[in-house]
């Protein structure tokens, strides 16, 4: 790679041991990607207070010390580093643990919260700030179009790139972090023009007018796409907040879907010849009813007819989706052998909170949880769970074993916490 | 012996050999693996239940979650990360899971790998050459 003078120095070790190792990492990273220089980017948003393996923390780092934990399991550096403070504005993905009801749902291993509680506090030390969500777009973190950052979070990634404009390659918690210290991302990728330009032309001979379609599209899309970028052409009606983030979502869950254009709507698509530009077209996919068929069985492979649980909130809900929820559970009450979960970040659920909707929500029966994932609670692997998500649908059975999973709309998903059933079809 | 050479480019350095494990599907590992096994545990994966510990694992590509390097990196801390890497094109998620599992990876070869090598053939990855040796597994 060819550095600048000041990325340089930064791996001569001129300005400490952090940044040196953090760009000894970003150059081995570049270098793998095939990248040939680095660009500046503030704006980072990082995988730092969530460990996935807990007892693989405390394997290689016993005593849980967070200098060290952070040097090994997020710099990979085998030195202890003490950091002092991020260079690039930098906020944080999710802890996954919620404090109040930790004991009663997310019994898995008690490292993980000793470990989010003291990552919290490492963080606020080194300067990241502790948004806990992995939509920081909805709560402290949106970007300008043409803003390079580095980020975390699959489905917040296409949201960046297709829905603002901004730039940011899918990063890791390994490379943001690095990103965090330095204030550098490889120019790669999502940082150059020419690949953000559309080469797989996907036509709709339906209308896609509900979350539950946006999702199901997504997920068609992303196991068939590859690496391409999908242009969505002879969409109708233009996808709320909900709806992009259930398209975003399900297209990296299914695939690795991180920039797409819809013609007349993103802000790289005002029309066709923008969304390709030069770029050679690789095929043409239809999207009809067939295939929107094939996603849906994708997504439901549940074989009992009984629901014992319900799980809403991947990505961590819109304060829209937390209110129709709240409406439709008017009145109502949660079967008393189903639960409802129902996952958003902290500044979320303080608007729930303030608007009733907490209230009505839980006066059913059902929690509505802040900071954590509906993939980190300790299911039983023959629970079976409904959602609305099509990530979690995908994920459940290779997180959890959890095999029995329904997905459906929002709607069926508490009518099955009412009933204990579910009824869900397509339509 | 006619052994087939692919040429292409260094990943992440270093040379090894081993028996391939072959998938035409994109591979993921966080919340996608067993970091205990190794093995693949997500529903509709050709590989599910097979483990990649061990193997030269021959793939099209990374995909999926952005913990994907930390499940990269579990698997080299738990001794279940494959001995090397044959990527038919990189993206972020493998292009940094290779260099936190530290092991040999090589991509852009002038074939695709998913086609030409199968699982069980045995396959030498030179990495820094980018340089894949692949012996046939009914030729040996």
């Amino acid at each position: 790679m060819i550095l600048s003078s000041g990325e340089q120095r930064m791996l001569n070790g001129e300005e400490g041991l952090a940044k040196q190792k953090a760009m000894e990492l970003l150059v081995k990273y570049g270098t793998a990607l095939g990248a040939e220089r680095f660009v500046d980017t503030n704006n980072v948003h990082v995988l730092a207070g969530f460990f996935p393996y807990p007892d693989l923390v405390k394997q290689v780092v016993p005593g849980l010390d967070v200098d060290e934990v952070a040097s090994k399991f997020l710099l990979d550096t085998d030195e202890r580093i003490v950091l002092d403070r991020v260079k690039a504005f930098t906020t944080n993905h999710i802890f996954a643990v919620n404090k109040q009801y930790w004991k009663i749902l997310q019994h898995r291993s008690p490292i993980l919260a000793d470990l989010a509680e003291r990552m919290e506090t490492y963080c606020r030390r080194v300067g990241i700030n502790n948004l806990a969500t992995c939509t920081p777009y909805q709560v402290g973190n949106i970007l300008s179009k043409g803003e390079h950052c580095a980020w975390t979070e699959s489905s917040a990634i296409p949201f960046a790139n297709a829905v603002l404009g901004a730039r940011t390659n899918i990063e890791g918690s390994h490379s943001s972090f690095a990103s965090a210290i330095t204030g550098k991302t490889p120019l790669w990728g999502m940082h150059l023009e020419r690949n953000r330009l559309g080469d797989l032309i996907v036509e709709l001979d339906i209308d896609l007018d509900t979350v539950l379609e946006w999702g199901l599209i997504g997920y068609y899309i992303g196991g068939a796409a590859g690496l391409h970028i999908p242009v969505y052409v002879n969409v109708k009606s233009t996808p709320n907040l909900s709806m992009v983030m259930a398209l975003n979502a399900a297209g990296a869950s299914s695939g690795s879907i991180i920039m797409y254009h819809i013609v007349d709507v993103t802000p790289e698509a005002a029309t066709l010849q923008m969304a390709t530009g030069n770029r050679e077209i690789v095929g043409s996919i239809r999207y009809g009813k067939k295939e929107r068929e094939q996603a849906y069985l994708k997504l439901n492979h549940s074989k009992s007819s009984k629901v014992d649980i319900v799980v809403l909130g991947c990505p961590h809900y819109s304060i829209e989706q937390i209110t129709t929820v709240a409406r439709l559970l008017e009145g109502k009450k949660i079967h008393e052998n189903t639960s409802l979960y129902i996952t958003t970040c902290k500044q979320i659920k303080a608007l729930a909170d303030r608007n009733g909707y907490t209230e009505m929500i839980t006066r059913a029966g059902g929690l509505l949880l802040e900071d954590t994932c509906g993939l980190e609670f300790a299911h039983h692997q023959s629970s079976v769970i409904a959602t609305d998500s099509p990530k979690q649908a995908h994920y459940y059975p290779g997180v959890c074993g959890v095999e029995d999973v329904w997905y459906g709309a929002t709607e069926e998903c508490i009518d099955a916490a009412i009933t204990s059933k579910w009824r869900g079809e397509l339509k | 012996m006619k052994k087939l050479v692919l040429k292409g480019r260094t990943v992440f350095g270093g040379s090894v050999d081993g028996e391939a494990l072959v998938t035409k599907q994109s591979w993921a590992t966080f919340m996608a693996a067993d970091i205990y096994t190794g093995e693949v545990t997500e529903h509709g994966h050709q590989l599910r239940g097979k483990s990649v510990a061990g193997k030269m694992l021959v793939f099209p590509t990374g995909k999926g979650s952005s913990g994907w390097s930390m499940g990269a990196q579990a698997l080299r801390f738990a001794g279940k990360a494959p001995l090397a890497l044959v990527i038919r094109e990189v993206n972020t998620q493998i292009a940094l899971g290779a260099v936190v599992m530290r092991v040999p990876a090589v991509c852009n070869l002038d074939e695709d790998p998913t086609e030409v090598i199968a699982t069980g053939d045995w396959v030498k990855v030179d990495a820094d050459k980018g340089i894949v040796e692949v012996t046939r597994k009914d030729q040996t």
